[in-house]
This record gives structure tokens, sequence and C-alpha cells, in this order.
């Protein structure tokens, strides 16, 4: 592959053959003389526009589940009731209190050891990962999370990184409760931005602004740099780079695969009978995505550890991508859509509109020849 | 029909299907509207041209803009009866009416070699020169009985798309 692109718009590098899932159905079967009908014919493009009007397969990645109402009867009706006040009058006030004592804990030991242990550098690192990974299991019993961990555990090792589906920003946290990996997250405002400032810095993270173009390159930079270090804590990566909704995944961004070493994939799936876990960027803050978590019965969720995988020989990092994200995809029982999370932000390139015109005028080009 | 976040009456459902001359079943009409508030991100009522563009697949299609002029802006009412002549029941009629919409996008009830030639090139972009686009187009009217000069009326777009037999049809997804 060449280069990386300098602006962060130019999506094509990330993209393996996206003009094979697009319908050619804008050609027609070629009968030879060129007619008045068949310039005037738009009914093709018409019909996948109106298609994707009604109904298309990258919003559907981003559909919460909508809240299923209840049989309202005269017995399901208080017992509702009753679960409502248990939630939200027992359970969230039980959960708001453990998490408090938890932070107080935390930052009781925390900032003690990461001020005051200097030059003993290896044991302060161990304290602090210990302490990151036991904060995250306060986060999970937060809400109740029921969570089953299948395969063998991360190790640490140089030479690896972790790629999982992404869901939530939770999706860290749970990881994070086994192992302390170093992740790369997007730059977030508000108190989010805070805790990544602060505390996840301590666990090695990797910060980058989907909106700056040049970022690609230095975050690239960053990543190869943690990889090689003998003492980094295991770089974890969402290459979806967005919250899908946990029925789909979106393509993978290759810049995990081309990096020389091992990928561990691990799949995560989370229940929907008792939370749906997705955060829903667009429509809900992460404040309110953890009050509604915090408010349901449980978090439960499968996560798999799966085999590490090696570039083969004569693959590309994008087809690399694809094959990992087909081995996700499988094991939590997600459908592959081949879109660019990327789409949620920015608009698709140009190019493949460009590529229909193309087919078209060539169509119209030559049968203009026959005569 | 008020705001797009209420929920739909049976009222309702029935005024928008009698709207869309009874091209949609009550289902795909709920469905439809479940669609609409999905895109309508804000609930405003309408769908912004931006909400469309962000669906991918409309985004790309080469007559997006074309039919962002007739689709932005539209109430729940008016968004099902712009897309009921893709309905499976719609008549040639109908159909051929909607494409006469899409090349007559300012609405003066004729379509001019002006017109013509601005959706060819929407269709074909930079692939094929102003040149080549007005010999193409002159010549096909031409051979069919006009010349540069003729306006197309929705008579003339019948009499020549009902030879092409149509295929202008989308499935509403019903869960």
């Amino acid at each position: 592959m060449g280069g990386l692109d300098s602006s962060s718009m130019e999506t094509d590098l990330d993209r393996p053959n996206i003009e094979e899932y697009l319908t050619t159905e804008t050609i027609r079967e070629v009968p030879k003389k060129l007619h008045l009908s068949d310039l005037l014919d738009i009914s093709p493009t018409l019909t996948e526009a109106a298609g994707a009007i009604v109904d298309d397969s990258f919003t559907r990645c981003f559909k919460s589940n909508s809240p299923e109402p209840w049989n309202w009867n005269i017995y399901l009706f208080p017992l509702w009731c009753l679960g409502v006040v248990v939630r939200y009058g027992i359970l969230f006030p039980a959960r708001v209190g453990v998490l408090a004592l938890g932070w107080i804990v935390f930052f009781a030991a925390f900032l003690p050891v990461h001020f005051l242990i200097r030059g003993h550098d290896k044991w302060r690192r161990k304290i602090e990962r210990k302490l990151v990974e036991m904060m995250c299991s306060v986060f999970v019993a937060s809400w109740t999370g029921v969570i089953k961990y299948h395969g063998p555990r991360p190790s640490r090792r140089p030479q690896q990184v972790f790629v999982a589906n992404h869901t939530s920003m939770i999706d860290f946290i749970i990881l994070e409760q086994m192992t302390a990996f170093a992740v790369i997250m997007q730059k977030h405002p508000g108190w989010v931005g805070f805790i990544q400032k602060t505390i996840l810095e301590s666990v090695g993270c990797i910060w980058f602004n989907r909106t700056e173009s040049k970022d690609r390159e230095v975050v690239a930079t960053k990543i190869r740099e943690h990889t090689q270090g003998v003492d980094n804590n295991p770089l974890l990566i969402f290459p979806e780079g967005t919250c899908v909704n946990n029925h789909y995944t979106v393509m993978f961004k290759k810049g995990a695969f081309e990096l020389g070493c091992a990928v561990c994939p691990v799949a995560i799936k989370y229940n929907k009978i008792f939370v749906d876990a997705f955060w829903n960027s667009k429509k809900q803050s992460f404040t309110t995505h953890l009050a509604q978590l915090m408010t349901s019965w449980a978090v439960v969720c499968d996560v798999w550890y799966l085999e590490p995988q090696y570039i083969r020989p004569g693959e590309i990092p994008i087809e690399f991508a694809e094959r990992v994200r087909d081995m996700i995809s499988v094991r939590a029982g997600l459908k592959k859509v081949p879109w660019d999370g990327y789409l949620k932000y920015f608009r698709p390139s140009p190019k493949l509109t460009e590529r229909k015109q193309q087919i078209f005028a060539e169509s119209v080009l030559k049968r203009l020849e026959e005569k | 029909m008020g705001n797009a976040s209420s929920m739909l009456t049976q009222y309702d459902i029935e005024e928008v299907q009698e709207h869309c001359n009874y091209l949609f079943s009550q289902q795909e009409i709920v469905a439809l509207y479940n669609r609409f508030c999905q895109l309508d991100r804000t609930a405003k009522g309408f769908i912004s041209s931006d909400e469309f563009l962000s669906i991918p697949e409309f985004s790309l299609n080469p007559l997006s803009q074309r039919l962002l002029k007739m689709v932005d802006g539209l109430n729940f009412k008016d968004f099902v009866a712009f897309l009921s002549a893709f309905s499976p029941q719609a008549t040639p009629q109908q159909k051929v009416e909607l494409i006469f919409k899409v090349y007559d996008v300012d609405g003066k009830g004729r379509v001019t070699f002006k017109d013509l030639l601005e959706v060819l090139r929407d269709l074909t972009g930079s692939f094929m020169s102003e040149e080549q686009r007005e010999k193409v187009l002159g010549q096909v009217l031409e051979e069919a009985g006009y010349s540069r000069e003729s306006s197309l009326y929705v008579e003339d777009f019948m009499k020549v798309l009902s030879k092409a037999g149509l295929k202008m049809e989308v499935e509403v997804p019903v869960d």
C-alpha cells in the first residue's frame, strides 16, 4: 500500500475494494443501439436512492434497541413498577455508593503512589496497574456486570496488539478489569477527559483526534513505539474507530494490522435482554449512558480471547484486517457491513460517485459507437 | 400530523395512506414512520438535507443533489407520497411522473434540452465532455422524432418509457 495519506478525509486506503460491494445496476444489459429511452430512463439510479432512503446498511449499525413496552395488564404493570422502584430506589443508590467508595479508595492509594514513589518506577507502575484494574472491577460491580471470559488471558509480551469490536467505552473497562491494557482513545471533553489525562496516562494510553488530518501518522508512530517497548502494557485497539450497536461490525482500519506483530482478536458480545450496552454517542452523553447502565438490572456479556494471528505471506494489511474482522464477527455473532465507521462523521469520498458516473458514461459512449 | 416524535394513531395512518393513494399498506407506513423518525434526528418533523446526506448510499448517488431538492423538508405525509412511486403497486404512469419531476426539478411542466443535459451531466460527471453529451442527446432525440428545441411533456415521457418496462421498486422492510 502507498504511504499514509495526509488527509484523514481520504478514507480510501482503509477500504478494501468497496466498489465490489456497490451494485452496478446502473449499467443496463446492453442491446446495441442507444435510444432516447435509455437516457431518459433513470429508474435504476432512482431506485438505488429510494432504497437507501428507506433502509440502508450503514444506519442500521447505529440503531439503538428501542425499549420494548411491556404488556400493560393487571399483574405485569405492578410488577414492572416494583422493578422500577427496586432499580432506581435500591440498586442505583447502592451502586452509586459502591462507585463513590471505590473512587475514594482508588485516589487515596493512587495519588500518593503516583507522586511520592519516585525512583522505584517498576514498582510504581505495577501498583498503578493493579489499582486501575481494581477501579475497573468497581465499575463493573456498579452495573452488576456478569462477564464471562473465554480463552487464555492476555499475557504481557512485546510485539503484540489486541483488537476488539467496539460497542461502548465500557468495552475498555470490561477488558481492563482482567488485564491492564494501554488503549488508543479519542480525546473526550469533560470528566472523562480528565480521567484520560490523569489516570489512563499511567497505563500508557495513546490519544488520537479524529478531526486532525495529520493525526494518523503521529498515532501510527506512537503505536509502533509502544509495541516495541518491553515493559509496556499490552496495547488494545478498537479498529472500527467508532461505537457500533453490537449487531454489526463496520470495517476495520488497517493501522493495527500493518505493525508486523501478532494481532490477538478479542470478541465482545453483550446480552441485550438485560440492557442495551450500545453507546449511541449522538444521542446520549457518556454520563447518561452510565446512569442508564446503573439503573438496569445487570450488564451481561461474553468476552472471547481468540488465537493470535499473524499476517500471511502475500496478504496485504487490509486483507489481514478483514480476516480478523471475520473471526471476531463469527465468534460474537455479528453481521459484517462494508462501510467505514468514520462515515458517521464524514461524507463518503466523491470517488465512489465518480466510479458510478464512469461506468455509466463508458457504457453510453460504447453504445454510441455501435451504429 | 404534528411533531414527528409523537406516536402514530390509526387516524394518522389512514390519512397518510389516503394521501399516497393506498400504495403502501398500513404496516409499511408504520415501518416508514420509524425510519423517518430515525433519520429526523432532532425530531423537527422533517428530514433536512444534511440528514439525508448522512446516509452514505444516498450521498454517493449521482442524482442525490437533484433528489434533495425534491425531498428536503418534506413532512412525513409527503415523504410517503414521494416514496409511493416506488411501491410495487404503483402504476407505470405514476413512476413516469416521478421521473418527469426529477428532470423538471423547477416545476415548469416541461422538460427542455437543458434539463436533459443537466441530468446526463449528473450521471456521467467528468467522464464525458459537454460536447459528447450534447451530441448524444441530439442524436437520440432526433431518432425519436424530437429536436433540441422541443420541450418534452409527461405524455412524451410516457410514450418513450412505456416500452422500456420500468423497474422501479423498493421494498419497505416490515419488522
